[in-house]
């Protein structure tokens, strides 16, 4: 059974519809890759993953669980909202770390607010804070800022800063963590150290969304590649068939201009 | 000079009683302007159009008109124009009309200051606590509100200091604070008269004190320079 299932996904913003009729499975420990221009619908299929927008219809089912069903509303409390948000993490583009707090902070702060909800937390006060406290050295260390675990945001490269908000959606233990283009906003220079990272989680089979331009770094990574266009899946399949046997025009239009640029 | 050195005394204790009075009205209009400008900028914010509307243009009245006119409305229009002299005569009242004068003025000030901070805050903080699932007040506590301070501290001194020296205005309804004891030795009191100098004096007062605000609300500034 596959970890995640989205279905006939809808989403429209005023009179604008930006994602038509989304479906695409993703199995345990795999990593999907989404490719397409901007403005495509990438980034608001990601939101409506976390639950940052609302589809307006279509089911989506983790582990066989159904989080949404857009087109049967139930009142949801906001508690459910973010018990369900959970299942997944987010990276974005822009890192948004809290920039007044440390790395290391910053990867236990969302951590030990969630264990205040535990009914031992009272009497195992200290040693929750401890577990949590290592699981982000650890976290950290992983992503090769052992040494950078007591700097601000502002002190760290966008590189760095793009790692410790790696650090942070792990600390959670997402089953599906999704990133939006999460070098983007870097230097060219600072793209590569960002991408080894999350090419060795994928190696450690790490369940993945990947909004990506970087179109080497996709085919390398993904189990499965996911082109967008005008909110629609145009082309989905293994990285040789989208990006060796291209079957739309579009995306054989989409794929040449990164050919050339790059 | 000699003459300035045996009133001096006289002249500092009645500086020193209106002074009193003058914190007074300071420190009122700060422990009420503080909270009742963020209910004002929480309601220019309303998503419910018609109090974001009224909200607005009320403030857009209080600061697009003196403070002084202000002053002499509250203190007069109801007892002169309503025939209901609510605050009575003596000081006490005249303290209560200043403070509701000063109280909404500085809040109407406040408020645009805390919406800008609120604002500020890129959307970004509050998505990425949702996403990390936190609460909402959560994320209000541990991630907005300190970086919304950090924003409106420099803002707020400013207006702080132009506080200290705004209370003078309340002279107008002759509340009994530094100005008004200044110019007393003017007319004449306690057997000193045509004295110019009391009331000159009175601006070292005004100096000292804001300038002990202006450093402790800069330190405050700077223990939030630890990030960015
Ligand atoms: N909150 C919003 N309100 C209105 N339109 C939006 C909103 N968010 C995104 N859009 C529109 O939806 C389309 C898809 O945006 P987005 O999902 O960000 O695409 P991508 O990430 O592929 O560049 C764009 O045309 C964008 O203008
Ligand atoms: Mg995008």
């Amino acid at each position: 059974m596959p970890i995640l299932e989205v279905e006939h996904l809808c989403k429209t913003f005023e009179r604008t519809e930006v994602l038509k009729d989304i479906s695409f499975s993703l199995e345990q420990g795999q990593v999907v890759s989404i490719i397409g221009s901007s403005g495509s619908g990438k980034t608001t299929l990601l939101r409506c993953l976390n639950f940052l927008e609302r589809p307006d219809s279509g089911v989506i089912r983790v582990n066989g669980e159904v989080l949404l069903d857009a087109g049967n509303p139930s009142p949801e409390q906001e508690a459910q909202i973010r018990r369900k948000r959970l299942h997944f993490g987010l990276v974005f583009q822009s890192f948004n770390l809290f920039p007044q707090y440390t790395a290391l902070e910053n990867v236990m702060l969302a951590k030990e607010l969630l264990a205040k909800e535990q009914p031992d937390y009272k009497a195992r006060k200290n040693e929750i804070h401890e577990e949590i406290r290592v699981l982000a050295e650890e976290l950290l260390r992983q992503m090769g800022l052992e040494n950078r675990m007591g700097n601000y945001p502002h002190q760290l490269s966008g590189g760095q800063c793009q790692r410790v908000a790696i650090a942070r959606a792990l600390a959670l233990k997402p089953d599906i963590l999704c990133f939006d283009e999460p070098t983007s906003a870097l230097d060219p220079e600072l793209t590569g150290e960002v991408l080894r990272v999350i090419k060795e989680l994928a190696d450690q089979q790490t369940t993945m969304i990947i909004v990506t331009h970087e179109m080497a770094f996709a085919r390398d990574v993904a189990h499965h590649v996911i082109f967008m266009d005008d909110g629609y899946i145009l082309e989905q399949g293994t990285p040789e068939q989208v990006f060796g046997n291209t079957k739309e025009e579009r995306t054989r239009q989409f794929l040449s201009r990164f050919n050339q640029g790059q | 000079m000699e003459v300035i050195m045996e009133q001096m005394p006289i002249v500092i204790r009645s500086l020193n009683i209106g002074f009193l009075q003058t914190l007074k009205l300071f420190f009122v209009t700060l422990a009420g302007a503080l909270p009742l400008g963020l209910v004002i900028a929480f309601g220019s914010m309303s998503r419910f159009r018609p109090v974001s509307w009224l909200t607005r243009i009320v403030v857009w009245i209080v600061r697009g008109t003196p403070l002084m006119i202000q002053l002499l409305i509250i203190y007069y229009f109801p007892g002169l124009v309503l025939g209901n002299p609510i605050w009575g005569s003596g000081e006490s009242g005249r303290f209560v009309a200043a403070s509701v004068a000063f109280v909404f003025n500085y809040a109407c000030y406040f408020s645009e200051i805390y919406r800008g901070g609120i604002q500020s805050v890129p959307v970004g903080q509050e998505e990425a606590g949702l996403v990390l699932g936190m609460t909402r007040s959560q994320i209000f506590f541990k991630v907005t509100l300190l970086q919304m301070i950090k924003r409106i501290v420099p803002p707020m001194s400013n207006e702080i200091i132009t506080l200290v020296k705004d209370t003078s205005l309340a002279r107008i309804i002759a509340l009994q604070e530094i100005i008004w004891a200044g110019q007393a030795f003017l007319k004449g009191s306690q057997g000193i008269s045509g004295e110019i100098w009391p009331l000159f004096f009175t601006a070292l007062y005004y100096l000292v004190f804001s300038g002990v605000l202006t450093v402790l609300l800069g330190k405050l500034e700077q223990k939030l320079n630890y990030f960015r």
